[in-house]
């Protein structure tokens, strides 16, 4: 009898699990779908069965060359969030291993630095890159989004390091390791996943960034963000190819995101709730 | 001495981090208190010339100042309700045994990953289009007049694209908070014969109030940033009707080519910020230390 109950209950929770999720979902699934019909079936109504063309993928590289603006977003949220990992490395790794009392102030105030609005100091760092010769550069941008990464890194890098247990290391000075011994097989290890995960977030935040990206370029450091912003204004009659663009540009990093849940509450919650 | 070492060497490793922050933190700033007193058009910029307060007066009476701000803080309190709200209630949902869980998680989770532009323009094109959307073909299969989403109700359009894109992310916090809610108080509130409602109230509300602080917290400096989907679908208009702070500054110096009006309102827009952060801080503290 209680079995009956509870079946009939995961039924229906079932049930409106999948709807709600499906509904949550459906903006996506709908792009995947548009993006393999034609442009007329794109405008004809509302339909799940696309003609299956793959011709907008094919239209959308000839005619855009889509492998540019995706080439400048792996490069440059590849490179800014490794960049923030060389200098945060150090940085967490001190504050995590021999904190001061000043250690706690320091991390909130690196917080506080996110808190500034972008926008606040828009004009002078458009004005710098003017006159530095990096606007639509993608040093420029790379550097750009390092900045804005970068106590995000510290915090998240600062959360796993500090749950490596420092008794380890003493353990493994008791049996003679040196410094260097001590850094390649004892913490290196332990480091590693806390390093991953926050690799793999920072490529998600910097891959996603849309104000600095859209503002400090316009062809040859655009990434995907700018790519799609661009097709804003013409209204209609290009919706098959917009959304097979728009799939190629989220499907990466969606992909990447499924895998990286469980780091993503950790991280992005700066470790207050796992 | 051996403790002395480690603190110098402590102090280089993290110099690099500080230094950078630090130097991104105050140049960009001072540099746009330094123009915001200045009269400086990019579009003449020979003349410039020391304007005293005439930038934040400027500023200040313009009409859309008021708006914009407005229009600021409806974005993030109306994304913070959907989403805290929503939130609570998927996260509840998916905290039930299920059949394929994993996959629902993933369902759900994917807005989250989705980039603000590509997000605008599905909702804009695909969904709200009051000629072609999802939801002009139900409108017209019950027979009423599709509704011009952008252009009767702006303001709520942008915050249902943005709540969208939250969504997942306070669903999520507020799900894994909940798995780690020990099931056996749950068991002992159901043997005591507490209903769902007051189990809720008095056991798992209590539990979520650190994720949703943390939520609430994090949205927060994401949203009073809105840009890219206000530049994609209603290029904030019409008229004002869209615009928020940020993007009344951004119209105002890379639009109007007018530096110091723009670093003005850069520099509200900090203050601004700042009384919203310190407001969250003193709220969320408490929380936070726990």
């Amino acid at each position: 009898m209680a079995r009956a109950v509870t079946t009939r209950h995961k039924i229906t929770a079932t049930v409106f699990a999948w709807l709600v999720a499906l509904l949550i979902f459906f903006p996506i699934l709908y792009t995947l779908i548009t993006s393999i019909k034609t442009e007329p079936e794109a405008i004809a109504g509302f339909s799940l069965i696309p003609s299956g063309t793959f011709e907008n993928y094919i239209t959308v590289q000839t005619q855009r060359d889509y492998l540019k603006p995706f080439m400048n977003s792996v490069i440059i949220s590849v490179g800014s969030t490794i960049l923030a990992l060389i200098i945060a490395i150090p940085a967490a790794w001190a504050m995590a291993f021999s904190p001061t009392r000043r250690t706690k102030d320091i991390l909130m105030w690196m917080l506080s630095t996110k808190m500034m609005p972008a926008v606040a100091v828009l004009v002078p760092i458009y004005l710098m890159f003017r006159d530095f010769g990096l606007l639509d550069s993608r040093i420029g941008l790379t550097v750009m989004l390092m900045l804005i990464n970068l106590p995000i890194v510290v915090w998240m890098l600062y959360t796993y390091f500090r749950e490596i247990p420092g008794e380890i290391l003493e353990a493994a000075r008791m049996d003679g390791a040196g410094l260097w011994q001590e850094i390649v097989y004892v913490l290196t290890p332990m480091a590693v996943p806390g390093i991953a995960s926050t690799l793999l977030l920072n490529i998600i935040l910097a891959w996603n960034e849309s104000f600095w990206t859209i503002r400090l370029t316009t062809t040859n450091a655009a990434p995907l963000t700018a790519f799609i912003a661009s097709f804003s204004s013409p209204q209609g009659l290009f919706w098959a190819k917009l959304s097979a663009a728009s799939t190629m540009a989220i499907a990466p990093i969606l992909i990447l995101g499924w895998f990286s849940q469980k780091q993503l509450v950790r991280g992005l919650t700066f470790g207050a709730v796992k | 001495m051996a403790t002395q070492n480690t603190k110098t060497l402590a102090r280089l490793m993290m110099a690099p981090s500080v230094l950078l922050l630090l130097i991104w933190m105050i140049v960009p700033l001072a540099m746009t208190l330094w123009f915001s007193f200045q009269n400086y058009n990019l579009l003449n910029p020979a003349n410039v010339s020391f304007a005293g307060l005439f930038n934040y007066q400027f500023f200040y009476t313009d009409p859309a100042f008021f708006q914009s701000i407005w229009n600021t803080l409806a974005i993030v309190v109306g994304v913070l309700l959907i989403t805290v709200v929503g939130g609570i209630a998927i996260a509840l949902l998916l905290d039930q045994p299920i059949f394929g869980q994993g996959i629902v998680r993933i369902l759900v989770i994917s807005p989250f990953f989705v980039m603000p532009p590509v997000a605008a323009l599905i909702w804009k094109n695909m969904i709200m289009h009051p000629g072609y959307g999802v939801l002009a073909d139900i409108a017209k299969f019950f027979g009423f007049r599709p509704i011009d989403w952008f252009a009767q109700y702006p303001l709520f359009s942008i915050v249902v694209i943005v709540a969208w894109q939250w969504l997942p992310f306070a669903t999520l916090i507020l799900l894994t908070a909940l798995q780690s809610l020990d099931s056996e108080q749950k068991e002992a509130a159901e043997m005591d014969g507490a209903n769902f409602v007051n189990r809720f109230i008095y056991l798992t509300l209590p539990h979520l109030a650190r994720a949703i602080t943390v939520v609430i917290l994090i949205q927060t400096i994401f949203l009073l940033g809105v840009y890219a989907e206000i530049l994609v679908t209603t290029n904030g208009g019409p008229g004002y009707a869209s615009t928020n702070l940020a993007f009344l500054i951004y119209r105002t110096a890379l639009l109007g080519y007018d530096v110091g009006g723009a670093s003005a309102g850069g520099i509200i827009a900090v203050i601004l910020a700042n009384i919203v952060a310190i407001f969250l801080m003193r709220a969320v503290g408490r929380n936070l230390d726990r």
